[in-house]
């Protein structure tokens, strides 16, 4: 297209200035080979002059077989904007930890200029590889050749999401479980959830290697698999002392900030009383060379956080307190046919299943799940009384010493 | 074990009497088969029955904030 036929964008040119990147400057450059983009632009300019959407919701677009993975969209100005009429997004599962070649990249990248807009989204807030923008014609013929280079589409709907993870033990010395092989598992596992969506609403997991969360786990998955250690954190007197020697204040930057308070700093020696540590991570992200997480390790399994939607946000809470590394797949296995069994049972039409155990309470959860209460799944004494002892329980506990 | 095939045809039956007129999700399918055959229909059997009806291209999910099974139809949104 010749310069004086480009859209006019007056408001969205104001987004490329600055020193941040701009994704109008990035359209604009893909506007170079796509016709797409600019039509794309010009609708988003549209909009912000009319305050209003112009996109569409398609209801059955996809590909043969499989219920997820395409997003249907159309323009409500077809005519104005021709090349945007459709524009269905596919999410591709992604590599767990997001790991490639430069030839798998370039394969994608191929892939979607073959058949749509050019534009990715690397990657999109569910984790998967987005590819922007296609038409209906060319969803059957981008999947054929996605799944001949080995890549499949994600979820979408009321299935089981892409399962997506942190970078684990192939990049971060902290990761207390192999968050990629957990990933890549659950993704094999499940394709059938996957691809055929059969629950109430949508289901996403998420593994984190270690408390630190780099995937948001514990606000953004319906179950959060989050590594931990159970035994002490491994310390190094000598690089403690060299952190101290290098100006940093132990006291006030690593103790006071300590949510338990369980650490002391006398000038020497860093004594820490580990039955008070909650693995928030602080101490060992200040002395990363000094500190780190124990070698019982394994991860705590959390359920029901959710953004919001229907209702309001949520954050996961504990339901399992410690899964040993080794036992990790059989527990998860286990677990989740018997929470799903529960959800198909007894989950209202687009309820996440943080919103069930809300509604029914988290006694009976954990009751219809077969699971025992424990301290752990409480943030604090009465801070989160979902647990009640029955009169005849609280009764047949034996009289506390000296009483 | 229930048969697959009759499982699969019964579900359709039931997708087609309510088309235009509700949405079925794949536990409403399920939950309406085990009903129908008894303790011989498992979730299982639902389950490859939805896929045979999907990959024949008898049946297509649909999308309205949630997951739906329905007949192949013309989107609505979708330009002329």
């Amino acid at each position: 297209m010749a310069d004086d036929q480009k859209p006019k964008t007056k408001l969205l040119d104001e987004l490329e200035k600055g020193p941040w990147p701009s994704f109008v400057k990035e359209i604009k450059q893909a506007g170079e080979k796509s016709p797409v983009c600019d039509d794309l632009l010009g609708q988003l300019e549209l909009s912000y002059e009319e305050k209003k959407g112009h996109w569409k919701h398609g209801g059955i677009v996809g590909v043969l077989g499989y219920g997820g993975g395409v997003i249907g969209r159309y323009s409500d100005l077809p005519d104005k904007f021709p090349n945007v009429a459709h524009f269905h997004t596919m999410r591709v599962n992604q590599p767990a930890g997001w790991f490639y070649t430069s030839d798998a990249i370039r394969t994608l990248c191929d892939i979607w200029e073959r058949h749509g807009s050019g534009l990715t989204n690397m990657h999109g807030s569910t984790g998967d590889i987005i590819f922007l923008g296609t038409k209906t014609s060319e969803l059957e013929p981008a999947f054929k050749e996605l799944t001949e280079a080995g890549f499949d589409l994600g979820g979408s709907g009321s299935a089981m999401r892409t399962p997506s993870c942190c970078v684990g033990p192939a990049r971060c010395e902290w990761s207390c479980y192999d968050t990629l092989k957990t990933c890549d598992d659950l993704t094999r596992q499940y394709q059938d959830e996957m691809h055929r969506p059969p629950f109430p609403y949508k289901f996403k997991i998420k593994c984190s290697g270690c408390p630190n969360d780099c995937v948001a786990s514990i606000a953004r998955a319906d179950l959060s698999i989050i590594g931990t250690w159970k035994d002490d954190i491994r310390q190094d007197d000598a690089a403690v002392a060299q952190y101290a020697r290098a100006g940093l204040d132990i006291r006030k930057d690593v103790c006071d900030r300590c949510p338990t308070r369980c650490m002391e700093w006398d000038g020497q020696k860093l004594a820490i009383n580990n039955r008070e540590c909650v693995h928030c991570m602080h101490c060992i992200n200040v002395m990363p060379k000094a500190l780190r997480p124990g070698q019982e390790r394994g991860a705590t399994l959390l359920i029901g956080s959710k953004a919001p939607i229907v209702q309001g946000a949520l954050l996961s809470s504990v339901l399992v307190p410690f899964v040993p590394e080794n036992e990790l797949m059989d527990t998860l296995k286990e677990l989740i046919r018997r929470i799903w069994e529960f959800w198909d049972e007894y989950g209202n039409n687009r309820e996440r299943v943080g919103e069930l155990i809300q509604r029914v309470g988290m006694a009976n959860f954990l009751d219809a799940i077969g699971l025992d209460p424990a301290p752990e799944m409480v943030a604090a004494p009465r801070d989160n009384p979902y647990i009640f002892f029955q009169k005849e329980e609280a009764a047949a506990e034996p009289e506390p010493a000296g009483a | 074990m229930a048969d697959v095939n009759a499982v699969a045809e019964e579900m359709y039956k039931l997708v087609a009497e309510f088309f235009g007129k509700k949405n079925l999700k794949a536990g409403d399918l399920t939950k309406a088969m085990i009903e129908k055959f008894g303790a011989d229909c498992t979730k299982t059997d639902c389950k490859l029955a939805i896929r045979q009806l999907m990959e024949s291209g008898r049946c297509v999910y649909s999308y309205f904030g949630g997951s739906y099974i329905t007949l192949p139809h013309k989107e609505g949104a979708a330009p002329e």
